[in-house]
Protein backbone atom coordinates (compact mmCIF):
# COMPACT_ATOMS: atom_id res chain seq x y z
CA UNK A 1 0.00 0.00 0.00
CA UNK A 2 1.76 3.34 -1.39
CA UNK A 3 0.93 6.46 0.86
CA UNK A 4 0.46 9.61 -0.41
CA UNK A 5 0.94 13.12 1.08
CA UNK A 6 -0.33 15.74 -1.42
CA UNK A 7 0.31 19.29 -0.76
CA UNK A 8 -0.29 19.04 3.11
CA UNK A 9 -0.66 22.36 5.49
CA UNK A 10 -1.19 22.09 8.98
CA UNK A 11 -1.09 25.06 11.46
CA UNK A 12 -1.94 25.11 15.26
CA UNK A 13 -3.42 28.16 16.70
CA UNK A 14 -1.92 30.11 13.68
CA UNK A 15 1.39 28.29 14.18
CA UNK A 16 2.18 26.93 10.21
CA UNK A 17 3.88 23.53 11.12
CA UNK A 18 3.31 21.60 7.64
CA UNK A 19 2.84 23.68 4.30
CA UNK A 20 2.52 22.48 0.89
CA UNK A 21 4.11 18.91 1.88
CA UNK A 22 3.96 16.18 -0.51
CA UNK A 23 5.42 12.98 -0.79
CA UNK A 24 4.94 9.30 -1.92
CA UNK A 25 5.79 6.52 0.25
CA UNK A 26 6.28 3.61 -2.06
CA UNK A 27 4.74 -0.20 -1.07
CA UNK A 28 7.35 -2.11 0.37
CA UNK A 29 9.82 1.01 1.08
CA UNK A 30 11.31 1.75 4.37
CA UNK A 31 11.86 5.35 5.20
CA UNK A 32 13.69 7.06 7.90
CA UNK A 33 12.30 10.69 8.56
CA UNK A 34 14.88 12.69 10.42
CA UNK A 35 14.87 16.91 11.56
CA UNK A 36 14.74 19.06 14.18
CA UNK A 37 12.77 19.33 17.18
CA UNK A 38 9.62 21.17 16.43
CA UNK A 39 9.89 20.75 12.81
CA UNK A 40 6.26 18.84 12.14
CA UNK A 41 7.79 14.93 12.10
CA UNK A 42 4.93 14.27 14.91
CA UNK A 43 2.21 16.23 13.12
CA UNK A 44 3.40 15.06 9.65
CA UNK A 45 3.01 11.38 11.10
CA UNK A 46 -0.60 12.13 13.00
CA UNK A 47 -1.67 13.32 9.71
CA UNK A 48 -0.21 10.94 7.60
CA UNK A 49 -1.78 7.70 9.95
CA UNK A 50 -5.30 9.30 9.80
CA UNK A 51 -4.75 10.61 12.93
CA UNK A 52 -6.56 13.69 12.14
CA UNK A 53 -7.30 15.77 9.07
CA UNK A 54 -4.91 18.26 7.40
CA UNK A 55 -6.06 21.92 6.76
CA UNK A 56 -5.21 21.57 3.26
CA UNK A 57 -4.46 19.34 0.93
CA UNK A 58 -5.05 15.03 1.18
CA UNK A 59 -3.42 12.45 2.70
CA UNK A 60 -4.07 8.95 0.27
CA UNK A 61 -3.88 5.66 0.13
CA UNK A 62 -3.35 3.86 -2.71
CA UNK A 63 -3.65 0.15 -3.87
CA UNK A 64 -2.50 0.22 -7.59
CA UNK A 65 -4.25 2.73 -8.74
CA UNK A 66 -7.05 2.43 -6.49
CA UNK A 67 -7.56 5.39 -3.67
CA UNK A 68 -8.92 4.03 -0.75
CA UNK A 69 -11.36 5.36 0.99
CA UNK A 70 -10.41 6.84 4.83
CA UNK A 71 -12.62 4.53 6.93
CA UNK A 72 -12.17 1.44 9.57
CA UNK A 73 -11.15 -0.90 7.25
CA UNK A 74 -8.31 1.15 6.11
CA UNK A 75 -7.31 2.45 9.32
CA UNK A 76 -6.96 -0.83 9.81
CA UNK A 77 -4.27 -1.89 7.81
CA UNK A 78 -1.61 0.54 9.14
CA UNK A 79 -0.76 1.40 12.69
CA UNK A 80 1.73 3.70 14.73
CA UNK A 81 3.52 3.57 17.78
CA UNK A 82 4.50 6.86 20.00
CA UNK A 83 7.26 7.36 22.18
CA UNK A 84 5.12 7.39 24.88
CA UNK A 85 3.51 3.69 24.61
CA UNK A 86 0.57 3.83 25.96
CA UNK A 87 0.25 0.74 28.14
CA UNK A 88 -3.12 -1.14 29.08
CA UNK A 89 -3.55 -1.98 32.50
CA UNK A 90 -3.43 -5.62 31.60
CA UNK A 91 -0.75 -8.17 31.17
CA UNK A 92 1.79 -7.71 28.56
CA UNK A 93 0.06 -10.57 26.68
CA UNK A 94 -2.90 -9.40 26.70
CA UNK A 95 -1.92 -5.84 25.59
CA UNK A 96 -0.48 -7.79 22.48
CA UNK A 97 -4.13 -9.20 22.10
CA UNK A 98 -6.00 -6.22 21.83
CA UNK A 99 -5.93 -5.09 18.29
CA UNK A 100 -6.24 -8.79 16.90
CA UNK A 101 -9.55 -8.80 19.49
CA UNK A 102 -11.00 -5.48 18.63
CA UNK A 103 -11.17 -7.17 14.66
CA UNK A 104 -12.56 -10.02 16.11
CA UNK A 105 -10.37 -13.03 15.67
CA UNK A 106 -10.61 -16.34 16.81
CA UNK A 107 -9.00 -17.21 20.47
CA UNK A 108 -6.04 -19.50 18.81
CA UNK A 109 -5.47 -16.95 15.99
CA UNK A 110 -5.05 -14.04 18.69
CA UNK A 111 -2.89 -16.70 20.79
CA UNK A 112 -1.03 -17.70 17.99
CA UNK A 113 -0.14 -13.83 16.58
CA UNK A 114 0.84 -12.52 20.15
CA UNK A 115 3.37 -15.60 21.09
CA UNK A 116 4.97 -14.87 17.19
CA UNK A 117 4.86 -10.66 17.76
CA UNK A 118 6.36 -11.40 21.62
CA UNK A 119 9.66 -13.68 20.44
CA UNK A 120 10.03 -11.34 17.48
CA UNK A 121 10.73 -8.75 20.41
CA UNK A 122 12.31 -10.97 22.67
CA UNK A 123 10.08 -10.62 25.51
CA UNK A 124 8.24 -14.06 25.59
CA UNK A 125 9.79 -14.72 28.84
CA UNK A 126 7.32 -11.75 30.48
CA UNK A 127 4.19 -12.89 28.86
CA UNK A 128 2.07 -12.91 31.62
CA UNK A 129 3.48 -10.59 33.37
CA UNK A 130 1.56 -6.69 34.25
CA UNK A 131 2.65 -4.74 31.24
CA UNK A 132 3.08 -1.70 33.39
CA UNK A 133 5.93 -3.76 35.15
CA UNK A 134 8.50 -3.34 32.77
CA UNK A 135 11.33 -1.26 31.93
CA UNK A 136 11.16 1.42 29.39
CA UNK A 137 13.07 -0.50 26.75
CA UNK A 138 10.69 -3.48 27.36
CA UNK A 139 7.92 -1.11 27.10
CA UNK A 140 8.89 0.20 23.69
CA UNK A 141 9.23 -3.46 22.79
CA UNK A 142 5.46 -4.08 23.79
CA UNK A 143 4.36 -1.10 21.97
CA UNK A 144 6.21 -2.66 18.66
CA UNK A 145 4.85 -6.20 18.69
CA UNK A 146 1.18 -4.87 19.78
CA UNK A 147 1.79 -2.81 16.31
CA UNK A 148 3.55 -6.15 14.69
CA UNK A 149 0.90 -8.44 15.99
CA UNK A 150 -1.94 -6.36 13.70
CA UNK A 151 0.10 -7.52 10.80
CA UNK A 152 0.10 -3.67 9.46
CA UNK A 153 0.99 -2.56 5.57
CA UNK A 154 2.02 0.64 6.62
CA UNK A 155 4.27 1.00 10.34
CA UNK A 156 4.55 4.35 11.34
CA UNK A 157 7.62 4.32 14.66
CA UNK A 158 7.69 7.86 15.85
CA UNK A 159 11.44 7.83 17.70
CA UNK A 160 11.07 3.82 18.95
CA UNK A 161 14.77 4.70 20.10
CA UNK A 162 14.90 8.19 21.61
CA UNK A 163 14.87 7.12 25.34
CA UNK A 164 15.85 3.76 25.53
CA UNK A 165 19.62 1.82 25.93
CA UNK A 166 21.33 0.41 23.32
CA UNK A 167 20.80 -3.15 24.53
CA UNK A 168 16.95 -2.45 23.60
CA UNK A 169 17.87 0.08 20.70
CA UNK A 170 19.37 -3.04 19.21
CA UNK A 171 16.50 -5.57 19.65
CA UNK A 172 14.44 -3.30 18.04
CA UNK A 173 16.37 -2.56 15.01
CA UNK A 174 17.19 -6.48 14.80
CA UNK A 175 13.14 -6.92 15.03
CA UNK A 176 12.68 -4.10 12.27
CA UNK A 177 15.16 -5.38 9.79
CA UNK A 178 13.99 -9.16 10.08
CA UNK A 179 10.68 -7.76 9.86
CA UNK A 180 11.31 -5.89 6.69
CA UNK A 181 12.93 -8.83 5.39
CA UNK A 182 9.83 -10.87 6.07
CA UNK A 183 7.01 -9.14 5.46
CA UNK A 184 5.66 -6.47 3.12
CA UNK A 185 5.66 -3.68 4.62
CA UNK A 186 6.03 0.00 4.35
CA UNK A 187 8.04 1.53 7.36
CA UNK A 188 8.25 5.13 8.53
CA UNK A 189 10.12 6.09 11.21
CA UNK A 190 11.22 8.79 12.48
CA UNK A 191 14.47 9.31 14.56
CA UNK A 192 17.35 11.53 15.44
CA UNK A 193 20.27 9.43 14.55
CA UNK A 194 21.93 9.34 11.88
CA UNK A 195 24.02 5.70 12.69
CA UNK A 196 20.24 4.30 13.10
CA UNK A 197 18.93 5.29 9.35
CA UNK A 198 22.48 3.93 8.50
CA UNK A 199 21.82 1.07 10.08
CA UNK A 200 17.84 0.59 9.04
CA UNK A 201 19.12 0.94 5.61
CA UNK A 202 15.75 2.80 4.49
CA UNK A 203 15.75 6.08 2.23
CA UNK A 204 16.48 9.30 4.43
CA UNK A 205 14.35 12.04 4.35
CA UNK A 206 14.83 15.55 6.32
CA UNK A 207 11.42 17.74 7.43
CA UNK A 208 12.61 21.38 6.96
CA UNK A 209 10.65 24.15 6.60
CA UNK A 210 7.22 22.29 7.08
CA UNK A 211 8.34 20.02 3.65
CA UNK A 212 9.78 16.63 3.32
CA UNK A 213 13.49 16.57 1.35
CA UNK A 214 15.79 13.18 0.21
CA UNK A 215 18.90 13.53 1.70
CA UNK A 216 20.38 11.10 -0.52
CA UNK B 1 -23.69 3.87 81.11
CA UNK B 2 -25.44 1.01 82.61
CA UNK B 3 -28.26 1.29 79.77
CA UNK B 4 -25.54 1.32 76.78
CA UNK B 5 -23.72 -1.44 78.58
CA UNK B 6 -27.29 -3.55 79.25
CA UNK B 7 -28.04 -2.71 75.37
CA UNK B 8 -24.91 -4.04 73.96
CA UNK B 9 -25.00 -7.07 75.86
CA UNK B 10 -28.40 -7.14 74.47
CA UNK B 11 -27.67 -6.15 70.88
CA UNK B 12 -24.54 -9.12 70.57
CA UNK B 13 -27.57 -11.30 71.95
CA UNK B 14 -29.99 -10.73 69.12
CA UNK B 15 -26.66 -10.55 66.91
CA UNK B 16 -25.78 -14.03 67.54
CA UNK B 17 -28.99 -15.36 67.80
CA UNK B 18 -30.21 -14.31 64.12
CA UNK B 19 -33.48 -12.61 65.13
CA UNK B 20 -35.41 -12.48 62.53
CA UNK B 21 -36.76 -9.67 63.34
CA UNK B 22 -33.11 -8.26 62.73
CA UNK B 23 -32.13 -10.20 59.75
CA UNK B 24 -35.60 -9.21 58.11
CA UNK B 25 -34.51 -5.40 58.43
CA UNK B 26 -30.82 -5.55 57.47
CA UNK B 27 -32.21 -8.00 54.17
CA UNK B 28 -34.50 -4.74 53.35
CA UNK B 29 -31.71 -2.98 53.89
CA UNK B 30 -29.75 -4.57 51.82
CA UNK B 31 -32.47 -4.77 48.83
CA UNK B 32 -33.08 -1.20 49.18
CA UNK B 33 -29.71 0.20 49.36
CA UNK B 34 -28.39 -2.69 46.18
CA UNK B 35 -30.93 -2.45 43.53
CA UNK B 36 -30.65 1.78 44.06
CA UNK B 37 -27.20 1.44 43.62
CA UNK B 38 -27.71 -0.97 40.75
CA UNK B 39 -30.24 1.67 39.04
CA UNK B 40 -27.93 4.16 39.89
CA UNK B 41 -24.81 2.68 38.13
CA UNK B 42 -27.31 1.78 35.16
CA UNK B 43 -28.06 5.54 34.42
CA UNK B 44 -24.67 6.83 35.96
CA UNK B 45 -21.49 5.01 34.33
CA UNK B 46 -23.01 5.55 30.66
CA UNK B 47 -23.31 9.36 31.02
CA UNK B 48 -20.51 9.46 33.04
CA UNK B 49 -18.41 8.10 30.07
CA UNK B 50 -20.28 10.39 27.57
CA UNK B 51 -19.35 13.36 29.69
CA UNK B 52 -15.94 12.49 29.77
CA UNK B 53 -15.25 11.32 26.20
CA UNK B 54 -17.42 13.53 23.96
CA UNK B 55 -18.02 17.48 24.02
CA UNK B 56 -21.67 18.63 23.15
CA UNK B 57 -23.67 21.63 24.47
CA UNK B 58 -24.77 22.48 27.96
CA UNK B 59 -21.88 19.87 29.02
CA UNK B 60 -20.36 21.78 31.25
CA UNK B 61 -23.77 22.75 32.90
CA UNK B 62 -24.57 19.04 33.62
CA UNK B 63 -21.32 18.60 35.28
CA UNK B 64 -21.85 21.13 37.31
CA UNK B 65 -25.31 19.83 38.21
CA UNK B 66 -23.88 16.76 39.06
CA UNK B 67 -21.10 18.41 41.10
CA UNK B 68 -24.05 19.63 42.87
CA UNK B 69 -26.09 16.87 43.71
CA UNK B 70 -23.72 14.97 45.22
CA UNK B 71 -24.48 17.15 48.32
CA UNK B 72 -28.23 16.65 47.97
CA UNK B 73 -29.82 16.85 51.44
CA UNK B 74 -32.01 13.80 51.90
CA UNK B 75 -34.80 15.14 53.45
CA UNK B 76 -35.32 17.41 50.71
CA UNK B 77 -34.82 14.47 48.08
CA UNK B 78 -37.36 12.55 50.50
CA UNK B 79 -39.73 15.85 50.42
CA UNK B 80 -39.71 16.46 46.76
CA UNK B 81 -40.34 12.63 46.43
CA UNK B 82 -42.86 12.82 49.01
CA UNK B 83 -44.97 15.07 47.03
CA UNK B 84 -44.54 13.89 43.48
CA UNK B 85 -45.02 10.44 44.43
CA UNK B 86 -48.43 11.48 47.26
CA UNK B 87 -51.99 10.48 45.83
CA UNK B 88 -52.20 14.26 44.92
CA UNK B 89 -48.90 14.62 43.27
CA UNK B 90 -48.08 13.55 39.28
CA UNK B 91 -46.92 10.11 40.07
CA UNK B 92 -49.85 9.73 42.52
CA UNK B 93 -51.14 6.78 40.61
CA UNK B 94 -48.39 4.85 40.51
CA UNK B 95 -49.22 4.23 44.60
CA UNK B 96 -45.82 4.06 45.28
CA UNK B 97 -45.78 6.02 48.53
CA UNK B 98 -44.62 4.27 51.56
CA UNK B 99 -43.58 0.74 49.48
CA UNK B 100 -40.17 -0.15 49.29
CA UNK B 101 -39.83 1.20 45.16
CA UNK B 102 -40.09 4.53 46.82
CA UNK B 103 -37.38 4.39 48.63
CA UNK B 104 -35.78 2.60 45.97
CA UNK B 105 -36.33 5.90 43.91
CA UNK B 106 -35.10 7.83 46.81
CA UNK B 107 -31.71 6.04 47.49
CA UNK B 108 -31.26 6.23 43.17
CA UNK B 109 -31.49 9.62 42.91
CA UNK B 110 -29.37 9.78 45.90
CA UNK B 111 -26.57 7.46 44.68
CA UNK B 112 -26.60 8.55 40.99
CA UNK B 113 -24.88 11.89 41.00
CA UNK B 114 -22.10 9.87 43.28
CA UNK B 115 -21.68 7.66 40.26
CA UNK B 116 -21.56 9.86 37.98
CA UNK B 117 -19.74 12.62 39.04
CA UNK B 118 -16.65 10.24 40.54
CA UNK B 119 -16.77 7.76 37.37
CA UNK B 120 -16.34 11.11 35.36
CA UNK B 121 -13.39 12.26 37.18
CA UNK B 122 -11.59 8.37 37.10
CA UNK B 123 -12.17 8.82 33.31
CA UNK B 124 -11.10 11.92 32.63
CA UNK B 125 -8.02 11.08 35.00
CA UNK B 126 -7.27 7.89 32.59
CA UNK B 127 -4.19 9.07 30.09
CA UNK B 128 -4.79 10.36 26.80
CA UNK B 129 -2.08 8.25 25.43
CA UNK B 130 -4.27 5.24 25.85
CA UNK B 131 -7.27 6.39 23.89
CA UNK B 132 -4.75 7.26 21.36
CA UNK B 133 -3.01 3.66 21.40
CA UNK B 134 -6.71 2.28 21.05
CA UNK B 135 -6.96 4.08 18.24
CA UNK B 136 -3.68 3.42 16.27
CA UNK B 137 -4.59 0.06 16.93
CA UNK B 138 -7.53 0.31 14.92
CA UNK B 139 -10.66 0.75 17.74
CA UNK B 140 -14.13 2.14 16.63
CA UNK B 141 -14.82 5.23 18.32
CA UNK B 142 -17.06 2.80 20.73
CA UNK B 143 -14.14 0.59 21.33
CA UNK B 144 -11.63 3.07 22.30
CA UNK B 145 -14.29 4.66 24.86
CA UNK B 146 -14.14 0.85 25.87
CA UNK B 147 -10.55 0.71 26.63
CA UNK B 148 -10.77 4.28 28.15
CA UNK B 149 -13.15 3.42 31.04
CA UNK B 150 -12.02 -0.02 31.37
CA UNK B 151 -8.63 1.49 32.40
CA UNK B 152 -10.72 3.71 34.81
CA UNK B 153 -12.22 0.44 36.44
CA UNK B 154 -10.57 0.89 40.05
CA UNK B 155 -12.27 4.76 40.44
CA UNK B 156 -15.45 3.52 39.03
CA UNK B 157 -15.27 0.50 41.28
CA UNK B 158 -14.51 3.40 44.49
CA UNK B 159 -17.31 5.67 43.50
CA UNK B 160 -19.73 2.65 43.19
CA UNK B 161 -18.71 1.81 46.74
CA UNK B 162 -18.53 5.64 47.66
CA UNK B 163 -22.50 5.66 46.77
CA UNK B 164 -22.94 2.65 48.66
CA UNK B 165 -21.60 3.78 51.64
CA UNK B 166 -23.56 6.79 51.38
CA UNK B 167 -27.24 5.39 50.64
CA UNK B 168 -26.98 2.78 52.94
CA UNK B 169 -26.54 5.02 56.21
CA UNK B 170 -28.95 7.42 54.94
CA UNK B 171 -32.01 8.25 57.17
CA UNK B 172 -34.10 11.24 55.79
CA UNK B 173 -35.20 10.28 52.78
CA UNK B 174 -36.14 6.30 52.88
CA UNK B 175 -38.02 7.79 56.27
CA UNK B 176 -39.93 10.10 54.37
CA UNK B 177 -41.05 8.11 51.11
CA UNK B 178 -41.22 4.61 53.10
CA UNK B 179 -43.23 5.50 56.43
CA UNK B 180 -40.81 3.37 58.14
CA UNK B 181 -43.45 0.09 58.23
CA UNK B 182 -42.82 -2.89 60.07
CA UNK B 183 -41.59 -5.98 58.10
CA UNK B 184 -42.53 -3.65 54.47
CA UNK B 185 -39.89 -0.53 54.26
CA UNK B 186 -38.38 -0.64 57.64
CA UNK B 187 -34.59 -0.33 57.14
CA UNK B 188 -31.43 -0.07 59.38
CA UNK B 189 -31.68 3.42 59.84
CA UNK B 190 -34.74 4.07 60.05
CA UNK B 191 -35.34 1.40 62.47
CA UNK B 192 -32.97 3.00 64.95
CA UNK B 193 -34.65 6.17 64.96
CA UNK B 194 -37.64 4.60 66.11
CA UNK B 195 -36.21 2.30 68.34
CA UNK B 196 -34.08 5.00 70.19
CA UNK B 197 -37.82 7.12 70.09
CA UNK B 198 -38.93 3.94 72.01
CA UNK B 199 -36.09 3.48 74.38
CA UNK B 200 -35.91 0.43 72.94
CA UNK B 201 -31.93 0.14 72.96
CA UNK B 202 -30.98 -3.22 71.92
CA UNK B 203 -32.54 -3.66 68.63
CA UNK B 204 -31.15 0.34 68.42
CA UNK B 205 -27.78 -0.87 69.07
CA UNK B 206 -27.30 -4.33 67.27
CA UNK B 207 -28.54 -2.51 63.95
CA UNK B 208 -25.85 0.10 64.65
CA UNK B 209 -23.18 -2.70 65.59
CA UNK B 210 -24.12 -4.20 62.13
CA UNK B 211 -24.55 -0.60 60.13
CA UNK B 212 -20.74 0.13 61.48
CA UNK B 213 -19.79 -3.22 60.24
CA UNK B 214 -21.37 -2.61 56.72
CA UNK B 215 -19.43 1.23 57.05
CA UNK B 216 -15.97 -0.46 58.06
CA UNK B 217 -16.83 -2.90 55.44
CA UNK B 218 -17.08 -0.42 52.89
CA UNK B 219 -14.57 1.77 53.81
CA UNK B 220 -12.25 -1.63 53.72
CA UNK B 221 -13.63 -2.02 49.99
CA UNK B 222 -12.93 1.20 48.86
CA UNK B 223 -9.49 1.31 50.51
CA UNK B 224 -8.43 -2.10 48.67
CA UNK B 225 -9.95 -0.69 45.48
CA UNK B 226 -7.85 2.64 45.81
CA UNK B 227 -4.50 0.68 46.54
CA UNK B 228 -4.96 -1.81 43.28
CA UNK B 229 -5.74 1.30 41.18
CA UNK B 230 -2.59 2.88 42.55
CA UNK B 231 -0.60 -0.31 41.71
CA UNK B 232 1.62 -0.16 38.77
CA UNK B 233 -1.01 0.44 36.08
CA UNK B 234 -1.09 2.91 32.88
CA UNK B 235 1.41 4.44 31.47
CA UNK B 236 4.97 4.12 31.98
CA UNK B 237 7.47 6.43 30.57
CA UNK B 238 10.79 5.82 31.46
CA UNK B 239 12.57 4.04 34.86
Amino acid sequence: MTVQLHKIAKAYQGNRILADCSYTFAAGGAYILMGDNGSGKSTLFRLAALLEPPDQGEVRYLQGDLTLPPDITLKRRLTMVFPRVGVFSRSVSENVAYGLKIRGLPRDRVREQVARALEEVALSHKTHQPAATLSSGETMRLGLARALAVEPEVLFLDEPTTHIDRANTRLIEDCLLQTLRERALTLILITHDPAQAHRLGGRRLLLQEGRIVEVD
Amino acid sequence: METIFQGLVSAVRLIAGFNPELLGIIFLSLQVSGLALGAASALGLPLAALLALKRFPLRGLLLGLLNTGMGLPPVVVGLLLYLILSRSGPLGFLELLYTPGAMIIAQTILAFPIVTSLSHAAIVGVDPVIRLAAQTLGATPRQEAAAVVREARYGIGAAVIAAFGRVSAEVGAVLMVGGNIAHYTRVMTTAIALETDKGNFDLGIALGIILLTLSLLVTVALRAVQRRGRAPTGVRLWD
